[in-house]
């Protein structure tokens, strides 16, 4: 079984948002939400700055709290690629998982259901990369497969420095972010 | 390695020197955590990803002037998403995020529904709703009365965008050649002077630059990254990819300054000061391509001497950047020479004296010998195609030249401020007055700087006829607002951009026009054959005129409806070869570091720093530029766009916040130095900008009711323009050098005894 992964590279990334607005177009995402979003971090004092730009969303975690304590099972692990979703069909939006999620990546949708990214999952059973990497300008996204050795982003993970978000939470995130 | 804190703990904190911004996120995050959920809907129209038939129509983008060529996909004929052609060079089949949010563009149901009468004064958005016979035989006979009593040349065209080439032939076949366009004389008109009496030949749009190959690129003038233009930012973070050597000269921090190995965060206002120091560094030290200059230029002694006392020392208390710091990154531009190259900038009306400035990037860019050169300036490549057949266009008696007599001798092109000054009767009796505008498609009081001065002349006019998709400032002061649809359901003149490969794309409706709007083609020529104008108007209908023009090249429209766009085998080489003998449009064939045109107007050979006024005490430079996700105006009120960037904020120094007693996301007021307020905006206080300035992106501020989601959000850094400083080679209205402080709410200046 595939374990998908994201690999994004901070250092081309130019937070022009392109991947927000492909995700919900792609997605319909309602108005005044987002499945992903871009963090500018700046860090110093001028003129000696350093800013690390993110295109952030759910790490599919292979540790997920927001799975752990969903009450009715509707916030489950994709066995085919271990894709953190959620069934709406079984969600009551009681907001459990949104509480347990140290990322901050899911809302309830205005149907009353909890909603995130999913990988773009229907995209990617069909042999297409999820919508916001497909679009990105500076190519600084990359997916695929963290149990395929030969990976692109396999490959990079070998040969660039990277870090992931909250790794003290414990929930094994996998977007990794390379430095 | 960035310190690991929750995004919504560093918004809390931001401006405290370790700040954050969450773009969209941070909107979201407002909404997003669950706490007080609106009751939102899907964007109305809007399908998602959902089972059914998708089809695809080829489109061009309009969300911007790069116009990438990009397919919309429908499911069962209901709108889903657009995305890019990946034969395109303009984009590579990845769209920006504009492009990708096109939809809103048709979506807006602020949207022009039907074609307006003025129903009382100008300045009031006060209309009645007409028919388009109405509304096109009213503008058609003030058009004739205008020629009759004042000749046709007393009609001037203002225009942006795909539809304005209609508008152009239409003026041109009704006597008139003023065709102007504020991309001329408010944003680009000076790099393509300077560059045309430097090498002959102008940078162009897309911009001839080789960034994928360059192993060194100076940002000055460029915040390439947040001025999203496609294929350009692609190859920029090629470029970042490979380890080239960026070297970003700003008082911002921007994003491209992030990227960077140098970041200069020089004194705005200064730029030309480090140019020379440059050249300086490059000549004194024998940095320079010393074959390619033998060979190719002229004026190397007379630059040498002009520049000899421009020393990094000299530089340094003129633009505060270190001596050792200039030169250190002059040798690495020159290490990596002729994969080297300075950036031409593409809004560059700052100061006044613009041309002078762009053309030391440009006399910067022959000595290190990349004009022609790999990782340099390439030589474009754009696709030529017979013109429909048409009758010679009438030889207009007067110009906009005449309005001007001995002044801007190196204007290339008509000047919108120059019309609208034009406008204006005066005491002297001017030869040519104008009395009719037709704007297509460019919001004139968001664009022309000093709104003040073109509301006096619109209130001289006898006709004024604003043609556009959205309600804006200026069709509050139209007689005729004349409905056009979005570009995702029209057809458009074909695009024939230059790029390294020649193309040729279509623009194909995807959706039939809703409301009771019409395409740019089927108004322009409505009103031409009411102006008696129909042998230039010989077609019936657009798809004849597109499919005799592709015939022309033995293709044709039904290949471009299928393909989108067609690449063609023609092309000259991009770079010079090896003992090639280069020609150059210049009054010597060669590249003229002294330049003899100028000094033939009675300008300065070689460009020559003179200061500029700096802001009185309490009072900071007031600059602006561009967003990601939006495109001047025109996109704020894009129901999807919106949601990244509802609003613009002032960037406000750490230090100078501190000073005024303004918190980070507060609301402030801003005002000029001629007492002109701003609407309130969002201040962000940052370590990211230089304390003797403001920064905003342009566009906001907006103050047309109609526009429901951006009416009165975030400030107009346009309305605050009221000073400008002309270039007096070509006509160019420097805008930075307006000087703001803030206001509290009791209209104190803040912060100040």
């Amino acid at each position: 079984m595939a374990r998908y992964a994201m690999v994004i590279d901070t250092k081309r990334c130019i937070g022009c948002a392109d991947c927000v607005v492909a995700c919900k177009v792609e997605n319909n995402v309602p108005e005044g939400f987002c499945r992903d979003w871009i963090v500018q971090e700046v860090q110093g004092q001028f003129p000696h700055l350093h800013m690390e730009i993110r295109s952030e969303r759910c790490n599919h975690c292979e540790n997920p709290p927001c799975v752990r304590c969903c009450p009715t099972g509707a916030s489950y692990v994709d066995e085919r690629g271990g894709v953190v979703l959620v069934d709406p069909s079984q969600c009551t939006g009681c907001k459990a998982c949104i509480a347990s999620c140290p990322y901050d990546a899911r809302y309830v949708h205005p149907k009353g259901y909890v909603d995130k990214c999913t990988f773009c999952i229907h995209r990617v059973r069909e042999g297409l990369e999820p919508a916001c990497v497909a679009v990105c300008p500076t190519h600084c996204m990359h997916f695929g497969d963290l149990d395929d050795p030969a990976s692109e982003i396999n490959k990079l993970l070998r040969s660039r420095q990277h870090h992931t978000l909250l790794p003290e939470a414990g929930t094994k995130p996998k977007i990794y972010y390379l430095i | 390695m960035a310190k690991k804190i929750s995004r919504r703990e560093f918004i809390k904190i931001g401006g405290l020197g370790l700040g954050g911004l969450a773009l969209g996120g941070g909107l979201y995050r407002l909404f997003g955590g669950g706490v007080n959920a609106p009751a939102a809907a899907a964007i109305p129209g809007l399908t998602g990803a959902v089972d059914g038939a998708a089809t695809l129509s080829p489109t061009i983008c309009e969300l911007c002037f790069w116009q990438c060529a990009g397919w919309v996909h429908k499911i069962d004929g209901k709108p889903w998403k657009i995305t890019g052609n990946l034969e395109d060079p303009n984009c590579r089949g990845r769209l920006c995020p504009r492009g990708t949010g096109g939809l809103g563009a048709y979506l807006d149901e602020d949207r022009l529904r039907t074609p307006l009468i003025r129903a009382s004064q100008r300045g009031q958005q006060t209309f009645r709703e007409a028919t388009w016979e109405e509304a096109l035989d009213y503008t058609a006979e003030k058009l004739k009365k205008i020629a009759a009593e004042h000749g046709p040349e007393c009609v001037a065209l203002f225009s942006h965008g795909s539809g304005g080439g209609f508008f152009k032939h239409l003026l041109r076949a009704y006597g008139s050649n003023n065709v102007a366009a504020p991309s001329y004389a408010q944003c680009r008109g000076p790099r393509e002077d300077a560059y045309f009496f430097t090498f002959g030949e102008e940078v162009g749009s897309p911009e001839r630059l080789d960034l994928r190959n360059s192993k060194c690129i100076v940002l000055i003038g460029s915040h390439l990254g947040e001025n999203m233009h496609n294929s350009q930012v692609q190859e920029f973070a090629e470029a970042v990819g490979n380890g080239s050597v960026i070297i970003t000269v700003d008082p911002r921090y921007s994003v491209a300054a992030s990227k960077s190995k140098y970041w200069l965060p020089i004194r705005p206002a200064t730029d030309l000061a480090l140019l020379l120091a440059w050249i300086n560094v490059i000549i004194e030290e024998k940095l320079y391509d010393r074959e390619y200059v033998e060979k190719y230029t002229v004026g190397f002694e007379q630059l040498q001497a002009a520049v000899k006392n421009n020393t990094p020392e000299w530089a340094y208390p003129i633009t505060t950047i270190q001596p050792g710091l200039i030169r250190e990154t002059a040798r690495e531009m020159a290490r990596h020479k002729p994969a080297s190259l300075v950036h031409p900038g593409r809004h560059v009306t700052w100061y006044g004296d613009d041309t002078q400035r762009v053309r030391a990037g440009a006399i910067l860019n022959a000595l290190l010998g990349n004009w022609g050169r790999r990782g340099g300036f390439y030589y474009p490549n754009k696709a030529e195609l017979p013109e429909y057949p048409h009758p010679p266009y009438p030889e207009p008696k007067r110009t906009w030249r005449d309005a001007f007599p001995d002044l801007y001798p190196g204007a290339s092109l008509a000047l919108a401020s120059g019309i609208c000054d034009a406008t204006i009767p005066t005491t002297g009796g001017r030869d040519c007055s104008f009395k009719g505008w037709i704007v297509y498609g460019t919001n004139l009081l968001l664009t022309l700087p000093q709104p003040e001065k073109t509301i006096e002349a619109m209130q001289n006019l006898d006709l004024l006829v604003a043609i556009d998709l959205m309600p804006a400032e200026i069709t509050g002061w139209a007689d005729v607002v004349l409905p056009e649809c979005s570009y995702l359901e029209r057809y458009d003149d074909l695009r024939l951009t230059p790029e390294r490969v020649p193309t040729i794309a279509l623009r194909a409706p995807a959706f039939e026009p809703l409301y009771d709007s019409k395409p740019g083609w089927w108004i322009a020529r409505e009103l031409g054959l009411r102006l008696g104008l129909e042998a230039y108007f010989p077609w019936q209908n657009i798809e004849e005129y597109l499919d005799a023009r592709l015939k022309g090249i033995g293709s044709s429209l039904a290949e471009l409806k299928a393909k989108g766009l067609i690449t063609l085998n023609e092309r000259q080489p991009l770079y010079f070869e090896e003992g090639a003998e280069p020609e150059f449009d210049t009054p010597s064939g060669k590249i003229e570091l002294a330049s003899a045109d100028l000094a033939e107007m009675g300008f300065d050979a070689v460009p020559r720093y003179s200061a500029h006024e700096e802001p009185p005490e309490g009072f900071y430079r007031l600059l602006f530029g561009r967003a990601p996700t939006h495109t001047f105006a025109r996109t704020t009120n894009n129901p999807i766009l919106v949601e990244t960037m509802a609003e613009n904020e002032i960037w406000i120094n750490t230090k100078v916040a501190k000073i005024h007693g303004i918190r980070n996301g507060e609301y402030v007021v801003l005002v000029n130095q001629d007492g002109v307020k701003s609407n309130k905006i969002k201040a962000k206080v940052t370590e990211r900008i230089r304390h003797d300035c403001v920064y905003m992106v342009h566009g906001f501020g907006r103050t047309d009711k109609r526009l429901k989601r951006s009416y009165r959000r975030g400030a107009d850094d346009n309305q605050l323009i009221t000073r400008i400083k002309i270039d007096p080679i070509m006509g160019g209205t420097g805008m930075n050098v307006n000087f703001v402080t803030f206001l509290q709410e009791q209209g104190q200046v803040a912060g100040l005894p």
